[in-house]
């Protein structure tokens, strides 16, 4: 306990707690719907789209979030337009869209800023990153997002569960589906700098999956993806601030620790 | 007036027709069997009535006051509702889905419509229990609750026996034709049980690539679409 009060005595730290607990509950809550919707590497698209976008960001002077939100968005909308029958499939796009943006981003980085520190950070993210401008933007966006899900949640459940049924009783599932991505492309952005573009995606798919072990419902399954989410943040943000080593592999690596535990949980359920 | 009416519609994948010329409609309290070969176009009509796929040509009306959201569709399983983690209530439930309206959550006499149905189906004892638990059968009755909370004047069934135990497949018939007598309610039904077919429908729809035939069933019987179809088949 001491160590989290010690904690709160740098600022940044406070701002990592703030905007990392309030992402990790939104990736949670999307997670679940992507996941079941088989996108689960939509989250790994967009972050590499969000790098590229922060690359260009950064030499041009302008706020990051502002340039980044609106590209992911518009990533997001792409991936989503790209179904079944079109003749890139879904996962190909994915990959194109992941290393030609890295390609870009990179490549911007070289040309402006020269490869230093910066790209690792980029990469594996930093509890550094976050300004206090960036805390207001990350806290009114990611309460939105909580919002809205909420909001829509029974027929964000109609659209995972069944689409085809969805839109035969008349519901408009492609806004649903933009919904759902709009707010990924939101909550991808906002944890990416603290996370990194490599690791943001295991936000989405980990807690998600974890709690699929042992859930019978729809609605504990993303209550308990929530809590275990908040969970493995800032159990991971703790370690890393105590033995110094990056937070984002810190927050991933209790993630896995965590779904170990419950899939041998589900085998053994399933044994008895 | 029909219920629906199909006025000589195409349907086509990507510039290749799938299936053509099909003239049909349905009456309240019809039950019409759609029948036919692997892609003879069956699915992606009953997607065209629902307005799930745009025909390449022709018309699909709806008559009767009967509104595009009161169709209730059972559609073929998909993959990924085999590890989905939620439980039969919430499955029917979202049956409601077009009682919504602007409301954000589901109200009092949904919930309602939700016991009554699952009591109807035998699966109140399973409203807790998780959807991916069940059985091939009980899945298939959750799914036809669900149908049943979204209309209660006519179902569109899309292989509802396919892959179930012959046993519950009759199960399954029994229940649908309870609903077409007792609630009086209107069924059109995809299916490749063709002697199920033949046992419960009142109409016949038979397509290959293109309309081979529609009418009652009887006609259907004596027509040579059937003799050269079903080969003598014993009915």
């Amino acid at each position: 306990m001491n160590i989290i009060i010690e904690m709160m005595s740098y600022p940044f730290l406070v701002r990592a707690f703030v905007v990392g607990i309030i992402v990790s509950i939104c990736a949670s809550l999307l997670g679940t719907s992507l996941v079941l919707k088989r996108y689960s590497m939509i989250g790994d698209g967009l972050s590499h789209v969000g790098f590229a976008a922060l690359a260009i960001a950064y030499p041009l002077g302008i706020a990051p979030l502002y340039v980044s939100i609106p590209i992911c968005i518009f990533a997001a909308f792409i991936l989503l337009q790209i179904k079944e029958s079109s003749k890139i499939k879904g996962d190909a796009a994915t990959a194109l869209m992941c290393s030609g943006a890295l390609a870009i981003g990179v490549m911007t980085i070289s040309l402006t800023t020269g490869m230093n520190t910066d790209v690792c950070n980029y990469m594996f993210g930093s509890i550094l990153a976050m300004s206090v401008n960036d805390m207001y933007i990350s806290l009114g966006l990611g309460i939105s997002v909580l919002i809205l899900y909420v909001l829509f949640y029974e027929r964000i459940f109609a659209v995972t569960f069944d689409e085809n049924f969805a839109l035969a009783t008349g519901t408009n599932a492609d806004f649903y589906n933009m919904i759902i991505a709009t707010l990924t492309a939101i909550t991808v952005v906002l944890g990416m700098r603290m996370m990194g573009t490599l690791l943001i995606s295991s936000l989405i798919v980990f807690p998600s999956l974890t709690s699929m072990r042992v859930c019978k419902r729809f609605k504990t399954t993303v209550i308990l993806s929530a809590i275990l989410s908040i969970m493995c943040f800032i159990i991971g943000l703790v370690f890393s601030y105590k033995y110094s080593v990056p937070t984002g592999a810190c927050i991933v690596i209790m993630n896995i620790i965590v779904f170990i535990i419950f899939y041998t949980v589900e085998k053994l359920r399933e044994s008895r | 007036m029909s219920l629906i009416r199909c006025d000589d519609v195409s349907f086509s994948y990507t510039g290749k027709t799938v299936v053509s010329k099909v003239s049909f409609e349905v009456n309240q309290g019809d039950y019409l069997c759609i029948i036919g070969e692997n892609g003879a176009g069956k699915s992606t009509l009953i997607k065209g009535i629902l307005h799930l796929k745009k025909s390449s040509s022709g018309k699909i009306e709806y008559g009767d006051g009967l509104l595009a959201n009161e169709i209730g569709y059972l559609p073929q399983q998909t993959i990924s509702q085999k590890d989905f983690p939620a439980n039969v209530k919430e499955v029917v439930m979202s049956g409601c889905l077009n009682k919504l309206k602007n409301h954000l959550f589901y109200t009092k006499e949904c919930k309602e419509k939700v016991q009554e149905n699952m009591e109807l189906l035998g699966i109140a004892d399973l409203s807790k229990k998780s959807y991916r638990e069940l059985s091939g059968g009980q899945q298939q009755r959750v799914l036809l609750a669900r149908a049943l909370c979204a209309s209660s004047k006519i179902l569109l069934l899309d292989e509802p026996v396919t892959g179930l135990d012959p046993i519950i497949g009759v199960h399954m018939y029994e229940l649908i034709r309870m609903f077409h007598d007792k609630k009086n309610m209107t069924i059109v039904m995809v299916t490749h049980d063709i002697p199920g077919a033949l046992n419960e429908a009142s109409h016949i729809l038979h397509l290959n690539g293109e309309q081979k035939f529609f009418g009652l069933k009887e006609d259907y019987l004596k027509s040579e679409v059937s003799t050269n179809f079903l080969g003598g088949l014993a009915i």
